[in-house]
């Protein structure tokens, strides 16, 4: 078996890097890449592209929008388009919004509170390729931590996303006001997903859980058989 | 030359720091508000070469989110 070949990228602020790099070690069993915001270009054949959690250039003007206009993005959305998987989780859910590879925007939470807790997600789709481990409806447990987390997308769009099964996630309970209460979306083609959870914080019991796990195993297991 | 630019929430998008405020301004014993938007004021010194597209462009590139927000560009005289 060839060697999973991922990329974990580093932004001024990103703060969940080391895990999300840890959580990829830990299922694919190897080391990803880190790569700093400032490259122009990607290792080569890549098999998947992680943006971790953070406050990137500390939220300035936007959340997201100074990262999603660095160097390592434009090669970024160059590679999305060529098929190679993208999650983006929290600030790098923002980023993939802002740099247009995932539709919509994230607004500040509709409590205007930083909500830093452990929520209950429902799986609304489980045939991507991040989320086959898992059920349709099934509900699972991870952590949040965010202050604009309040998913938008005009009516035209929500339906389209809900009608094509973009929709990956749901909150299964009142967490940032998102509309429809999507935590998570996928592009048209299905590879790039962002979510403001973080499966990350949760691959194993120490960290509370391990329903996140399942989304890297499904990951790592639907590119390896590929 | 100065140019100014307004960022504004797009009419629709919730916007909770304005309601925050006009909360606020409530506790404050203030009546007749009806609503509070909240936006962004940014200022730019440019030369006076640059054109109104690159202006534009810069607000759709960078400065404003189409997908929320409306902008508009106002040149102050030096």
């Amino acid at each position: 078996m060839s060697a999973f070949r991922s990329a974990v990228i580093t932004f001024p602020g990103s703060n969940c890097d080391r895990d999300m790099a840890d959580a990829l070690e830990k299922v694919s069993g190897n080391a990803p890449f880190r790569v700093w915001h400032g490259d122009a270009e990607l290792p080569e054949r890549l098999d998947f592209i992680a943006l971790p959690g953070g406050f990137s250039y500390g939220d300035y003007l936007r959340c997201g929008a100074i990262a999603s206009r660095s160097p390592v993005m434009r090669a970024i959305v160059e590679a999305a388009g060529r098929g190679v998987p993208v999650l983006g989780v929290c600030n790098g859910f923002q980023v993939l919004t802002e740099s247009g590879l995932l539709p919509g925007a994230l607004l500040r939470n509709s409590a205007i509170r930083f909500v830093c807790r452990e929520i209950a997600l429902s799986v609304a789709n489980s045939q991507s390729l991040f989320t086959s481990g898992y059920e349709a409806g099934q509900q699972i447990m991870m952590p949040v931590a965010h202050h604009d987390g309040n998913y938008y997308a005009d009516d035209a769009t929500l339906d389209r996303l809900e009608g094509e099964g973009r929709i990956a996630f749901r909150y299964a309970e009142q967490v940032n006001g998102s509309v429809r209460d999507i935590a998570g979306i996928l592009n048209e083609a299905g590879n790039v997903l962002g979510m403001m959870p973080h499966p990350e914080r949760a691959i194993e019991p120490a960290q509370g859980g391990s329903d996140g796990r399942v989304l890297f195993e499904s990951a790592v297991k639907g590119l390896v058989s590929a | 030359m100065k140019v100014r630019v307004h960022v504004s929430l797009k009419p629709g998008v919730l916007d909770p720091q304005g309601r925050a405020i006009q909360h606020s301004l409530e506790g404050l014993g203030f009546s007749g508000v009806h609503d509070v938007r909240a936006g962004k004021l940014i200022e730019l010194e440019v030369d006076d070469s640059v054109t109104d597209d690159a202006l534009d462009d810069m607000c759709r590139k960078l400065l404003a989110n189409m997908v929320i927000e409306n902008y508009r560009i106002e040149r102050i005289a030096a």
